[in-house]
């Protein structure tokens, strides 16, 4: 490993004066530090920011809750006001890594963890894009069972393995970031850029911007929501394909509905047409496999992930059977 | 050379360590409590799992810069008498070449003090509706084996393991 300057942070402008100056943050570590011993990625220097004080879990004004950035993965799956009022978020948490990592990782390092796609994690692969721009991509002609259905380009067909991403972009949460040029927010969907012509950025985030936490809206979905992660093990293995489902039922009828994939994008995967196709009937297999439809029409598959067509769809009824018995 | 301090098992302990230093190599190879195993070094079998500040992490992928001024538990802990979660082991024959035990121990006693705070896992959703609220009533098989789920072994003592934790809980 190339070593680097190493600092802590005291507080977040002094942290985004150091990354302004070049330095990378450095919270929990469990993706950046595994990189670093890869070779994938190589910090001149890191600013750890662990000692900011980014960690809290409050309510809202306006009825939501809002999540420190810093705030571990554990810390957030556990949180009464999390299991209470945002299952779906607890369940997609839980269901990623384990809970050692979960220990470590934090909300803002998770929403920036990089792909798992064995290219580019490995640097003896010379042709990836996203660690070495107009290198290529071996993943198209190479294996790429586990890599993407929509969103894809020419250049790049890796997904981001977050399983929080899913449960964050269906409960429709922010993502606030602070930087030199001050505060913003952007939703999740905003958050994460498909990979176009420039594979190597993963998100919107502009230099030196530091995530200080997310925010959720209040949700409706509480009493009828599910998590549903498809993978090769029990456990302790990244989504072949993952569902984030919520309905709202009134008197049987479905008034509100929220559904993300994971597992087949460089981004939560969501389609509007799908969710309206719920909205005003029966909790029925009939409307799930038609939402189900809808969601994936536009699906391409690579030479050794055409299975994920069918399960994408198989799970997206499974879950939304779930979450319409659930409570 | 990076300065830290850290308390490891009860000991302040004043350390010079390389910044790109991880906390499993400062225990092992400073500090020469090689109870922690190097399973994997990327995060993926739990050999080297310690306690930092109270919960359970993986001492390959902590840097130890970044603990600075912690407290650090390992399996060689504050003394040798066993407790009661190694007893369990050694009652219900949880490990064979040994080499995962350290990290097994690390978690199973952290699944304890979890579940007595009303932790969840995945495994908690396929209950109940009450046992996300609330944390599961018990620790089921199922609860144990998925939050034992980062401590691979590969001489594939699990079912033992399973025993000695659910013996250990009761």
């Amino acid at each position: 490993m190339k070593t680097f300057a190493f600092e802590h942070a005291d507080t977040v402008d002094g942290a985004v004066r150091s990354a302004a100056a070049g330095a990378r943050y450095y919270a929990g570590g469990t993706n950046l530090l595994d990189l670093m011993k890869l070779g994938v990625e190589s910090p001149a220097a890191l600013v750890d920011i662990g000692r900011l004080d980014l960690r809290a879990i409050t309510l809202t004004d306006g009825g939501g809750v809002s999540v420190g950035a810093g705030a571990t993965n554990s810390a957030v799956a556990n949180h009464p006001l999390i299991r209470r009022h945002y299952p779906m978020l607890s369940q997609a948490i839980l269901s990623g890594a384990t809970t050692q990592i979960r220990n470590m990782a934090t909300v803002g390092g998770n929403l920036l963890q990089r792909t798992r796609c064995p290219y580019f994690m490995d640097p003896t692969f010379t042709h990836c894009n996203k660690r070495d721009p107009g290198s290529g991509c071996a993943a198209r002609q190479g294996f790429n069972r586990e890599h993407a259905l929509f969103g894809a380009s020419a250049g790049c067909v890796a997904v981001h393995p977050s399983d929080m991403a899913v449960a964050l972009s269906a409960l429709d949460a922010r993502v606030h970031v602070h930087g030199p040029d001050g505060s913003r927010s952007v939703s999740v969907d905003e958050f994460f850029v498909l990979p176009g012509q420039s594979p190597e950025r993963d998100n919107t985030l502009r230099a030196a911007e530091l995530i200080t936490g997310i925010t959720l809206p209040p949700s409706t979905l509480a009493e009828h929501s599910w998590y549903l992660k498809v993978r090769d093990r029990h456990s302790y293995a990244f989504a072949l394909v993952s569902v984030a489902a919520g309905v709202e039922l009134v008197d049987g009828e479905i008034v509100t509905a929220a559904l993300s994939l994971g597992g087949v994008a460089a981004k939560p995967w969501r389609v509007a047409a799908a969710e309206a196709s719920l909205v005003g009937g029966p909790p029925t297999d009939a409307a799930f496999r038609t939402a189900a439809e809808v969601l994936t029409a536009g699906a391409v598959p690579l030479p050794q992930n055409g299975f994920k067509v069918d399960l994408a769809r198989n799970s997206v009824v499974r879950a939304l059977r779930s979450a319409s018995s659930s409570g | 050379m990076n300065a830290l301090h850290l308390t490891v098992n009860g000991t302040p302990q004043a350390l010079c360590a390389d910044v790109r230093s991880t906390l499993l190599d400062l225990l092992r190879e400073q500090l020469g409590l090689t109870g922690t195993k190097k399973g994997c070094d990327h995060g993926l079998c739990g050999a080297c799992t310690v306690t930092v500040d109270g919960e359970r992490v993986l001492s390959c992928l902590t840097l130890a810069a970044s603990i600075d001024g912690s407290a650090v538990e390992t399996i060689e802990g504050a003394g040798t008498a066993l407790d009661p979660v190694q007893c369990a082991f050694v009652r219900h024959d949880g490990f064979q070449c040994g080499y995962c035990t350290s990290g097994q121990i690390a978690s199973a006693r952290a699944v304890l003090r979890e579940f007595a705070r009303g932790d969840l896992s995945a495994a908690s959703f396929d209950g109940c509706r009450h046992a996300v609220a609330d944390g599961p009533e018990q620790l089921s098989d199922e609860e144990i084996r998925e939050r034992m789920a980062g401590n691979l072994c590969r001489c594939g003592a699990y079912a033992n393991i399973v025993s000695a934790i659910k013996d250990a809980a009761s």
